[in-house]
Order: structure tokens, then sequence, then C-alpha cells
């Protein structure tokens, strides 16, 4: 192609911080958090929906940051991995990651963790079963399901939704 | 090869009128996006023919969800998240509801829209069958003005529909008088998270004293589009159901589709999973067994 267009400026808020960033419209939301903003937790795995290693949360809801234009997240509010925790102190399901082994290479995790948050969000005392549904989209390779699942049993069991 | 971000517009007109405006002055020049699961993925793959989108993201007159007396008129922005969090639909539509569900994870859920799946016109989409058994209508827009359609005849061909270059889809019609039917569904995948259907089923009937009264039944990546089995139903229809009836139905339904050999099923397996499915439906339906 010979056209190039122009770029955009897109304000948004990422893990409570304002920020606007100069980007071309189609330019995908994982690259700007990772190139842009340096928010490098969220990771590229299939870089076509089917694998959540991009996920975060978009105005509350989980997205695969892979298939979203930048253009389209204005205005949004968007929370990384990055933003769980609050200071030195882990969220919960971060520390019930650590204490079932729910994390192994690490590179699910990021995105299996706020799959995880946007579970206990909307229910925040699942099932086994609605664990496994509000994980099915995130694709692990080497940790195992079971240890994951626990994880998730655990940071329900040890509050209402995610409250820290 | 992974496409340059520079080499492709994208624009956000922020209304319906606006986007309708824009795709009149250049017809055919503009592809429309929503939540971007299908239209990104070809983007990241580098097939993406279109370099110049308009985004239907979160375009308020295509969110809503609206009930009357006789009818639901679903914006074709609505998505997946927002069919299953919808209880009326839930209770008199769960042929559409459940194939919600099925579709994805939770974050395709999130962003894809029932009225980019049927634009998409795969004919694998999950959801598909069930507005074919539900007779939906589309209500299409344009700056030329508005028309209904019958959802059954929007498409014409593999990935070809009624839609002009300068048209959206703006509405799902549902008639409200199928509470009383028995519905069954199915997903045939390599896995029940996230694979595309080997073969998909939406079916509902209706039996009186051994008798089916009436039938409906469509399947899902057996065909160039998603395919009402009419000759199957016109078969089973009026009929006793029982054991001769679903020996027949399953022929008539065999012999209906016509499907492909591709990277998930071959014609034989598929051929022979549709016949299963539609004489477990039947089954279903003389046992009273609802399953959506």
């Amino acid at each position: 192609m010979n056209t190039s267009h122009a770029q955009c400026e897109v304000s948004l808020t990422v893990n409570g911080q304002p920020a606007t960033v100069r980007a071309y419209p189609m330019e995908r939301l994982l690259d700007v958090l990772r190139h842009q903003l340096g928010l490098t937790g969220a990771k590229e795995g299939c870089g076509e929906g089917e694998c959540g290693s991009c996920s975060v949360l978009m105005d509350g809801a989980l997205v695969n940051s892979c298939l979203v234009p930048i253009l389209q997240a204005q205005g949004a509010n968007i929370v990384t991995i990055e933003g769980l925790a609050q200071g030195s102190r882990l969220h919960k399901l971060q520390q019930a990651f650590l204490e079932c082994g729910g994390a192994q290479c690490g590179i699910c995790t990021p995105g299996m963790i706020l799959a995880a948050c946007h579970l206990l969000d909307k229910c925040p005392t699942p099932t086994l079963e609605e664990i496994r549904e509000g994980l099915a989209g995130n694709l692990c390779r080497c940790t195992g399901y079971t240890q994951i699942c626990e994880a998730v049993v655990q940071a329900a069991e040890c509050g209402q939704g995610n409250k820290q | 090869m992974r496409s340059d971000p520079a080499d492709y517009e994208l624009v956000a007109p922020g209304s319906l009128q606006a986007v309708v405006s824009l795709l009149a002055e250049q017809a055919g020049a503009w592809l429309p996006i929503a939540g971007g699961t299908d239209v990104m993925v070809q983007y990241a793959a580098g097939t993406l023919s279109a370099r110049k989108l308009v985004s239907l993201w979160n375009l308020p007159e295509l969110r809503r969800i609206e009930v009357s007396e006789n009818e639901i008129q679903i914006g074709a922005g609505g998505t997946y998240t927002n069919l299953r969090q919808h209880e009326i639909l839930e209770r008199e539509f769960p042929l559409l509801t459940s194939a919600a569900r099925w579709t994805g994870g939770i974050a395709n859920q999130n962003r894809g829209t029932l009225g980019g799946n049927i634009a998409n016109a795969s004919p694998a989409a999950d959801s598909l069958p069930a507005l074919l058994v539900y007779e939906a209508e589309l209500i299409l827009v344009s700056a030329r003005g508005e028309r209904r359609v019958r959802y059954g005849d929007f498409h014409t061909g593999y990935k070809k529909t009624l839609l002009a270059a300068d048209e959206l889809i703006r509405t799902i019609c549902l008639s409200r008088r199928f509470v009383e039917y028995l519905s069954y569904s199915r997903k045939v995948g390599a896995r029940n998270a996230q694979a595309i259907s080997k073969v998909c089923i939406a079916a509902l009937g209706r039996v009186n004293q051994g008798v089916v009264e009436d039938v409906r039944i469509a399947l899902g990546s057996v065909a160039p589009v998603p395919l009402r089995l009419s000759q199957t139903e016109h078969v089973v229809k009026g009929q006793h159901v029982g054991p001769a009836l679903m020996q027949r139905a399953r022929e008539t339904a065999i012999e209906e589709i016509r499907p492909i050999d591709d990277i998930r099923s071959t014609p034989a397996y598929r051929a022979a999973v549709s016949g299963n499915l539609v004489t477990e439906f039947l089954e279903k339906l003389a046992a009273n067994e609802t399953k959506a």
C-alpha cells in the first residue's frame, strides 16, 4: 500500500490513570498498551482472539485486546494485570494463584487472572462449572487447569467478589 | 503476514445516521466493524481486503433490546453477553441464548454482536440456525430508508447476502409465538469452548397426542448457508412420531444437506451427525423432553 493514513489521538483511562496516545486508529489496543504505555503484562499468544493471553478489562468487560482497534477504546476505562495490586499488596487472585501453584511459565497468567477477576465481579461465589466457563477462553499449555481453578476457588472463598 | 495499521483508515462517526450517510456517499468503500471478533482476525492474518472501516461499536441506536407485546426487537449491535443476560430472551428464545452461551469464550461474547454474526454470514455461525427456526425478520437501514426482510431469505449464497453496499442490519425482530414449543439445540465440535462447530442444530416442535403439529429444524456447517431443513420438516409435520418417522426424517435430512470437506470435518461425518441430531430431536419430541 502506498497510502499512509493519519494517526489519531485517543484518550483513555488505564489502571486508574488518564492516558493520551497518538496511534493509527487500527492499531491494536494490545500493541498500544505494550509499546506505548510500557504495560507488558498483556501477552500476545495467538493474535486472533482464541487464547486469551491478551485479555484486559475494558469498561468492566473482559476483552481480547488483540481484537480491539485503539479507536474503539476512545474514552474507555482499561484495567490490565498491572492495575490489580495495590502498591505491594497483591490482589487476592494474584495471591491465590501464587499459593495454589496456578502459574508456571506465566504467559497465560495475566489474562487468566483478569478473566477470573471478571468472573468474580459478576459471580462472587462461582461453582466449578462456572469457573470453567468463565476461563474457557483462556488457554494454558503448562500449568494445568486444576491448580488454576483451585486458585479461583480459594480467592472466591477468601472474600466477597473482588474486594481485597 | 500481519497488516500494517498505517495502511488502514478507521472512523467512528458516533451515530447511526452519520454511519449511514458515510455508506451512502461511497457505497461499497467502507466496511462496518462492530466488536471486531471477525474483522480483526482477518486484519491480523493480513487477509482483510477492505482498507476503509467504519466503527459501529457502542452506537446507542444499535444496542437496545425492545420488548413489545408480540415482538422482541434486538439492536444489531447487541453482544452475545447482552443476549445471555436478557431474561425474556432466555425464557422465550432459549435456542438463541444457548447459542450465545457457546459462541467463543467470555471475552468474545463481550464483543461479538448478533448483527455482526449475521453480516459475516459464516455457515458455521452458531446463532444463525436459531434465527432461522424462530423465523426472524431483519430491519435493514440505509440513507434511502428502511426495509424489513425475512431472515430466511437473507443468505443468498456462500458469504452472499441481501445487504446492499450502502446498507446495515439495524434490528433483528423475533415474533413471540414459540413459548409453547419444545426446543432442542446442540453443537458438535472438537471441544465445547471456542471450537467452531462441525455441525450445529436448532429445532422447535409441538406434539399433540403423538402427532407432530408443527416443526422447524435448521443446521449450521452443512451447506454454503445456514440451512433450514424444509423437506425434512415437510416429511415430519402431521405425522405420528415414532421409529419409522425418525428413519424417514433422518434419510431426508441427509439428502437435503450439502456438507463439504474442510479443516474441521468430512461430508460423511457431517451427514452422519446431522442424521443423528435430527433423530435425537425427534426422540426428545416424542418423549416431550426439552433441551435448549
